[in-house]
């Protein structure tokens, strides 16, 4: 077959949030161009288990480029050098015969290892159930024009809103800066009426959250917005600026 | 203290101290393109300035915003390091803007020679004035009837024509500014517009828009600046 590669991988292996951690070297021969990158690893860990190893954990779910789980940072990159998909949407195409892979776990005071390349990203739950809800029952869907929203504010909503909560923004940051994703949470609700009532009380109480887990102080660098997998914009973290400091000076 | 305590708060009073600190080199440069256009004006603009109180408090207001854009940098820097506790293995391969990651550095750089800045112009003018000190004011007066500028006769505190001749007389005093404005030229084409971005004067539209005027301001700034070192060392020539 000429459709494989043969690849060396370094892989951050840590048995525990306390234990030190240190990278292993691993060589794999003939993975398919045509195989994921998960399901490279899945070839990974099944070798790993025929040699009564222990397999690499790393987190994964729906491996469509939805649920936000496949958190890995490879060769400087989280996701790896595609722009705006997941690592489940990363393909070994991408990869040459002889490359050196290096993978490493989401690195950020907020986001603690749980095992190899796995991290808790509860962080972000926290920021979430500190305000990022509608608290009354909003009923069901409402007759299209029942409310009227402009399309231009509802298409900036949606793409806030599709912002999936990986982490990324947070991983590519120098800073380890959260602000990527609060900006798109706060913004998919102070876009729209619903969100309007409790916005500012919702802005204060989610960026105080984020400060208490340990994020970092953003300096707009940009970088998460390049390796947002949703290609979520920047200028949502404007918007969150400005949510904020006008419900501040309100006070 | 909301502006200390929380991260856009902080971000604040980078920003608001940042645009201060824009505002004072624009009218800094402005004033700095007279000594091109007359030598007599410029030192009727230092005359104007030197020991008043309206120029010392200026200096005070001036220092106290440069304290706290600093110490307030110094304070995001480091907590921001403490944000990754352990380094990535590979260095980050995320194109971002150079400038954008090395404004601390940058910063320093800036602060640096201006202390350097400082002893050739403030502490031959201002100073010697505010502290009444004889010698200073002769050690000033020599370097003006060195300079060997002609122009009318003004107090040698300030003969701001003559001290600039005089500084960029040589080249290596001029190519350490050179340097400086380069570092200051990195600093602000990131600067301004993450300044109107972090109070939130930002959108999708804007966006491209106020990186261009954050460029283009950056730029008539530093070339303003760069055209008196210029300027002052072709003087001599
Ligand atoms: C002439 C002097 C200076 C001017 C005009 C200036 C201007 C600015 C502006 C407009 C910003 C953007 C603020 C923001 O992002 O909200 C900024 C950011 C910054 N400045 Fe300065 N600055 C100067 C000197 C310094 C010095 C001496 C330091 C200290 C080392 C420094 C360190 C920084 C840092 C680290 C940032 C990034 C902070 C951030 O984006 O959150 N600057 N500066
Ligand atoms: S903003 Fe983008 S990178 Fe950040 S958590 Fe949401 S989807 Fe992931
Ligand atoms: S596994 Fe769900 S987004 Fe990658």
């Amino acid at each position: 077959m000429d459709n494989t590669i043969n690849i060396t991988l370094k892989v951050w292996r840590q048995r525990g949030p306390k234990e030190p951690g240190k990278f292993e070297t691993y060589e794999l021969k003939n993975i398919s161009t045509e195989s994921s990158f998960l399901e490279m690893l899945d070839v990974l860990n099944e070798q790993l288990v025929q040699k009564h190893e222990e397999p690499v954990v790393f987190d994964h779910d729906c491996r469509e480029g939805i649920c936000g789980m496949c958190s890995l940072y490879i060769n400087g990159q989280p996701h790896g050098k595609d722009a705006a998909v997941t690592t489940c949407q990363l393909h070994m195409r991408r990869f040459n015969d002889g490359d050196t892979i290096t993978i490493e776990p989401w690195r950020s005071a907020g986001f603690p290892i749980i095992r190899d390349l796995m991290v808790d990203r509860t962080a972000f739950d926290k920021i979430m159930q500190a305000g990022g809800y509608v608290s009354v029952n909003t009923g069901g869907i409402p007759d299209a024009n029942a409310i009227a929203i402009a399309k231009p504010i509802a298409d900036e909503a949606m793409d806030a809103a599709s912002c999936i909560g990986c982490g990324a923004c947070v991983a590519a940051c120098k800073n380890g800066s959260a602000m990527l994703f609060v900006s798109a949470k706060v913004s998919q609700l102070a876009l729209l009426p619903q969100g309007k009532v409790e916005a500012a009380k919702r802005v204060k109480a989610m960026i105080a959250k984020m400060d208490e887990l340990g994020f970092g102080n953003c300096t707009n660098t940009g970088a998460c917005e390049a390796e947002c997998p949703k290609s979520v914009s920047i200028s949502n973290i404007a918007r969150l600026n400005r949510e904020y400091l006008c419900a501040k000076f309100k006070d | 203290m909301w502006l200390t305590n929380s991260s856009v708060g902080r971000k604040l009073v980078m920003s608001i101290s940042g645009i201060f600190l824009v505002l004072f080199l624009t009218f800094h440069m402005s004033m700095n393109l007279v000594a091109i256009i007359s030598a007599d004006a410029y030192n009727a603009v230092c005359g104007f300035l030197g020991s008043n109180w309206y120029a010392v408090a200026g200096t005070a207001v001036l220092v106290a915003g440069v304290l706290v854009h600093f110490v307030m940098a110094a304070v995001l820097t480091a907590q921001n390091k403490n944000a990754r506790p352990v380094k990535y293995e590979v260095s980050s391969k995320t194109d971002v803007e150079w400038s954008s990651k090395n404004m601390f550095v940058l910063g320093l750089v800036i602060i640096g020679i201006l202390c350097f800045h400082l002893i050739h112009f403030w502490a031959k003018m201002m100073l010697p004035e505010l502290i009444g000190s004889e010698d200073m004011i002769k050690e000033t007066a020599a370097i003006v009837a060195q300079s060997g500028l002609e122009c009318k006769e003004v107090e040698a505190t300030q003969n701001g024509a003559a001290l600039i001749r005089f500084t960029f007389s040589q080249w290596w005093v001029c190519l350490i500014y050179l340097a400086w404005l380069c570092a200051l030229w990195f600093h602000l084409t990131h600067g301004i517009w993450s300044a109107l971005h972090t109070v939130g004067m930002n959108n999708k539209v804007w966006m491209s828009r106020i990186k261009c005027i954050s460029m283009i301001f950056a730029t008539i700034i530093c070339l303003g600046f760069a055209a008196v070192v210029v300027f002052g060392y072709c003087s001599n020539l």
